[in-house]
């Protein structure tokens, strides 16, 4: 199946990613060429056919609701590319 | 012909578990920003959720409550979108398999009851909070991140800003009893989200709009009957609704649009593979049902019938858990229903509504200290003026007993004739023209000596006795 | 090179225990051998100060009476998707460049608490999508036994060092073949164990459903102690196994009546002649040591490669989401907006196979194409898992080559699409869960090649015991 570069340009906006009109074209062609490969899976029939949520394991203990330390405002932080007054700092968010 | 306006509700319940959703950092309001936060809740490299069982059977009791099917197996989903409230960008939320479906909520409207049906209710996890910074900017804390949530989805079956209102209510009541949740507005711990549409009558529902940003249940009804109208007024022009998202201004009592169905993200759930799904047993689903306290529907029917209680007031009593729970206690202490009904339903009733904006119901009243005043009342000890007395003094917190309240603010009530007697002679001296009038037939005049007694007494006097000594005087 | 490399994890490990050497002289000896074959590139981050240091405390602990620990003193390296407390942890992004977990995977922990002394991170595919090494930020890592050809991918610096005597046991991940495809390339054993024998918490996530951390070593015993080591039920991921590996040595004989199955449809695709010789020369060898081998049909692995590939690049497109330029990693200079920071960031610090795979990821997962692929692709990876499960019915292992080629050069596929198709003889086994090694063969030619072991869910001592029988 085909990619048109609006499909491409979709896709990009959803993985929040910018292309340049060069990168659109190959994309396009790679990704076209890629999901015609996928389409083989059309040859089988799976209307009978549970999906996997789990090849190994049915069930699992799940967590009691115990408090465990958190990390520490300091260590959290450390990485932050932008930070101020001990939270993370993003461009200004208007809603 | 008019329009019927439709209604829908998604409502969020933050629960109260001790430990986040899928983390153990504490599920615990701070005004200090990102101090519960762990890998796992700030979405760090290589950070796996460990679903909280707690939140599963808060999740099931909710369900339990509104009467919903509890699924057997469910799943949890991953909702994909980027927002800096949202580290991992994606949200662990239910989609196919959620952990209740169905379900229904009676509420009371002018015809008479009303059942409004769910949807369902899944659990997710909260996102964190923004904060606008002065400085220009916004400051992402991750304190909520993570905090387990239940969202509760209505069919569209409420008709009005009033139903809706009410639905909100008593919904709110059910959660708390409980005990799963606070149900805070003011603080977020139950949020809701609003969807209107309005239709002709036998015709399908019209486009809908959904309201954001409701910060009271009176802004939701605001929101509604604000919505419903800016419909209305754009049908009636010919126009047409724009499918679209609002957010509600409460301070302009206006919405304005937030997005519209052009850029509405493509959510991309999909199975979330960290987690497996979750199946839940018979035997554990009835054992959560066994756990859960009676809820206000039925507890009205057992004071109809075990106490004799009218159903407006049993229906009353039982409203918010905190008055019947008080209400219960009080009957267990003292065995007369029906006194203590009359005081909540009048005097505490009266005090809870003078503190309206406090969002929970509080009694500051020690339940063996108020009915044993409610005993002494009765025995005549006190009386009725001195009752209420007390009552305050209690309301105020005063820690003293009945006994030590009568003893300090002299309230016993004066049942000795002999010292009465004086005081009545004395007044009965002093007012001769009261005296005359009596006399003369004016039965009436009995009532200003009655008065005059109280006043003397301070209200202390028996009024039963003061009414047949003074008979006596006078004649 | 000092002769103390060429010794066993194992005997090494004793050897220190017992104070015939020290922890640090074979630290050191380790670090010098990386910096002689420093030009494979093998490593991202060599922690050269906190080794000695450790080596130095461990040995201290020896002579204070000290000497519980699994791999006591011994030099480990680690891929570097693990996250390794105050040590650069990158998956070989820009986008990570310079971040610093201020925590430790469990398998790092695990290591940590068996008295390991990690000497660095090992250089790899970026966020491990890759089978050649070549996506890295960081560069590509060079074969050890032949520089000119790729060391295979996506844990290439892991194999690469173990290949070349820098360490005596490395982590890795597979995904699809991550672990034994390089393995298979560089000449070392890599065992990719049954998903859910060892924590994924504190890996970074490439396909959550399929990533599984396992062992490279240089030889059969050594990869499976060194498993046992990282193996084990873990609280904080819930698709962790209740019982870890236990090691068992391996006595060096097949149980009775052992059954090997061999899929016709991968026999088929060999492309190498000296593939193909010396995975004859392996069912012979399995053969002679009194195994059956039995020729099995398995139409339906005709279709791993698009199951494999829709369902891992859509859980990796969400699994990615999370490095936004906002909590750690690199953010672009000067956004305009939000949307900018995003928008640049993912641009400028994300590489083009990281791109490709996300964009496919999102394709299969967007509205409108949801059940058509990613859905679709789940309901046949149970297909596949079904027929896998069901040989394993009447095979004890399955036995295929690794990779249908030796180590290739760099540069060498002509599109994405050939690149993924060489992951075929791989992927079945991460699509199942199964257990899955890569013995090393050096008998056909210049290049080693890879002989792939398959077992059963919970079944890696009939897989090690194939192996031994296979080794030499």
């Amino acid at each position: 199946m085909a990619l048109t570069i609006k499909d491409v340009e979709h896709v990009a906006k959803l993985t929040r990613i910018r292309l340049t009109a060069e990168e659109k074209e190959r994309y396009g062609t790679e990704l076209s060429s890629i999901i015609g490969y996928f389409d083989k899976l059309n040859e089988l029939d799976t209307s009978n056919t549970e999906i996997t949520y789990n090849n190994i394991l049915d069930v699992t203990e799940l967590r009691a609701d115990a408090v465990e330390p958190s990390l520490g405002r300091e260590a959290l932080l450390t990485n932050a590319p932008e930070k101020a007054e001990g939270a993370f700092l993003v461009p200004s968010v208007v809603e | 012909m008019d329009y019927i306006t439709v209604i829908g509700l998604e409502v969020h319940v933050e629960l109260n578990t001790a430990s986040k959703v899928f983390c153990g950092c504490k599920a615990e309001f701070s005004s200090e920003p990102n101090i519960h936060c762990c890998p796992r809740c700030t979405g760090m490299p290589g950070a796996l959720p460990a679903l909280n069982r707690k939140a599963v059977e808060y999740t099931v009791a909710a369900g339990l409550a509104l009467h919903c099917n509890i699924s057997r197996f469910s799943t949890f989903e991953r909702k994909n979108y980027f927002y800096p409230d949202l580290p991992k960008a994606y949200q662990i939320s239910q989609l196919e398999y959620p952990l209740c479906v169905g379900g229904y909520l009676d509420i009371k409207t002018e015809a008479g009851d009303k059942r409004i049906n769910l949807n369902r209710i899944h659990l997710e996890e909260d996102a964190g909070k923004l904060v606008h910074a002065a400085s220009g900017g916004t400051y992402v804390d991750y304190n909520r991140g993570s905090i387990p949530l239940i969202e509760i989805v209505t069919e569209p079956d409420l008709r009005s800003a009033d139903e809706a209102l009410t639905f909100l209510e008593s919904l709110k009541s059910v959660i708390k009893y409980t005990g799963i949740s606070d149900c805070r507005m003011e603080q977020g711990t139950l949020r809701c989200d609003v969807n209107v549409s309005l239709c002709r009558p036998g015709e399908p529902y019209g486009t809908r709009t959904e309201m954001k940003n409701l910060a009271s249940f009176k802004a939701a009804h605001r929101a509604v009957m604000y919505e419903a109208k800016r419909q209305r007024e754009i049908l009636s022009d010919g126009g047409q609704i724009t499918q679209e998202t609002r957010r509600w201004d409460d301070v302009k009592g206006k919405s304005f649009t937030m997005r519209t169905k052009e850029d509405a993200q493509d959510y991309r759930y999909f199975p979330d593979p960290d987690i497996l799904p979750i199946k839940l047993s018979g035997e554990y689903i009835e054992s959560i049902r066994q756990g859960l306290p009676m809820l206000p529907g039925v507890r009205a029917r057992l004071y109809i019938d075990k106490y004799k209680l009218p159903k407006y007031d049993a229906e009353v009593l039982t409203a918010d858990k905190e008055v019947a729970d008080f209400f219960d206690a009080c009957v267990r202490l003292y065995d007369n229903p029906k006194i203590i009904s009359n005081w909540v339903m009048t005097d505490i009733m009266r005090k809870l509504k003078e503190n309206k904006e406090a969002e929970d119901i509080f009694i500051p009243l020690s339940p063996d200290a108020f009915t044993q005043m409610l005993k002494l009342l009765a025995a005549e000890e006190i009386n009725q003026n001195a009752a209420k007395t007390i009552f305050e003094a209690y309301w105020k917190g005063d820690g003293r007993s009945p006994a030590q309240l009568i003893e300090e603010l002299g309230l016993a009530q004066i049942s000795d004739s002999s010292a009465l007697e004086d005081i009545l002679k004395g007044i009965v001296a002093a007012n001769p023209n009261a005296v005359k009038d009596y006399r003369a037939g004016n039965t009436k005049a009995i009532a200003y000596f009655v008065g005059q007694a109280m006043k003397a007494t301070k209200g202390a006097a028996s009024p039963a006795v003061v009414n047949g000594l003074i008979k006596k005087l006078l004649e | 090179m000092d002769g103390i490399l060429k010794k066993s994890l194992i005997e090494v490990r004793d050897m220190i225990k017992t104070g015939k050497v020290t922890s640090l002289a074979v630290t050191q000896a380790a670090l010098r051998r990386v910096d002689e074959t420093a030009s494979l590139n093998a490593f991202n981050y060599v922690c050269r100060e906190q080794a000695l240091a450790r080596a130095s405390e461990i040995d201290a602990g020896i002579a204070a009476g000290k000497k519980d620990g699994a791999l006591l003193g011994v030099p480990i390296a680690v891929k570097d998707n693990l996250c390794t407390e105050g040590i650069p942890t990158t998956a070989s992004s820009a986008i990570l460049e310079g971040f610093i977990p201020p925590y430790n995977a469990t398998v790092t922990e695990k290591l940590l608490g068996a008295g390991a002394v990690i000497i660095g991170k090992t250089n790899m595919d970026e966020f491990a999508m890759g089978s050649s090494n070549e996506t890295s930020y960081f560069g590509p890592v060079l074969n050890p036994r032949d520089n000119t050809r790729v060391p295979g991918g996506s844990s290439g610096g892991s194999a690469a060092s173990v290949a070349a005597y820098q360490c005596y046991g490395a982590i890795g991940s597979d995904t699809g073949g991550s672990i034994r495809q390089p393995a298979a390339f560089c000449g070392v054993v890599g065992v990719k164990p049954t998903y859910g024998k060892v924590s994924r918490y504190g890996g970074i996530a490439l396909a959550s459903s399929f990533d599984q951390f396992g062992t490279f070593a240089r030889s059969v015993d050594d990869a499976a102690y060194l498993l046992s080591v990282i193996s084990g039920h873990d609280d904080r991921d819930m698709t962790s196994m209740k019982d870890g590996y236990v090691y068992k040595k391996p006595d060096g004989r097949l149980p009775e009546g052992f059954r090997v199955a061999v899929p016709n449809e991968f026999v088929e695709r060999i492309e190498d002649k000296s593939v193909r010789t010396a995975f004859s020369a392996a069912v012979g060898r399995l053969t002679a040591a009194g195994a059956e081998v039995e020729y099995v049909s398995m139409p339906i692995l005709d279709y791993s490669i698009p199951t494999y590939y829709i369902l891992i690049c859509a859980e990796a497109t969400s699994n990615l989401s999370r490095y936004d330029g906002i909590k750690y990693g690199k953010r672009a200079k000067n956004p305009a907006d939000l949307l900018d920071l995003y928008e640049k960031t993912r641009t400028e610090f994300l590489g083009v196979e990281v791109k490709r795979r996300l964009m496919l990821g999102n394709y299969a997962l967007s509205s409108g194409y949801f059940d058509a692929y990613y859905r679709k692709a789940q309901k046949v990876r149970t297909l596949i898992r079904n027929e896998i499960r069901a040989v394993f019915g009447r095979a004890d292992v399955i036995l295929t080559p690794t990779a249908p080629t030796t180590a290739f050069g760099f540069n060498a596929h002509s599109g994405p699409l050939e690149t993924y198709l060489s992951d075929i003889f791989t992927v079945p086994a991460n699509l199942a869960g199964c257990a899955a090694m890569s013995v090393p063969d050096f008998g056909a030619g210049a290049l080693p090649v890879g002989i792939q072991i398959m077992a059963d869910i919970s079944c890696e001592d009939k897989m090690f015991a194939a192996a031994a029988a296979l080794e030499r």
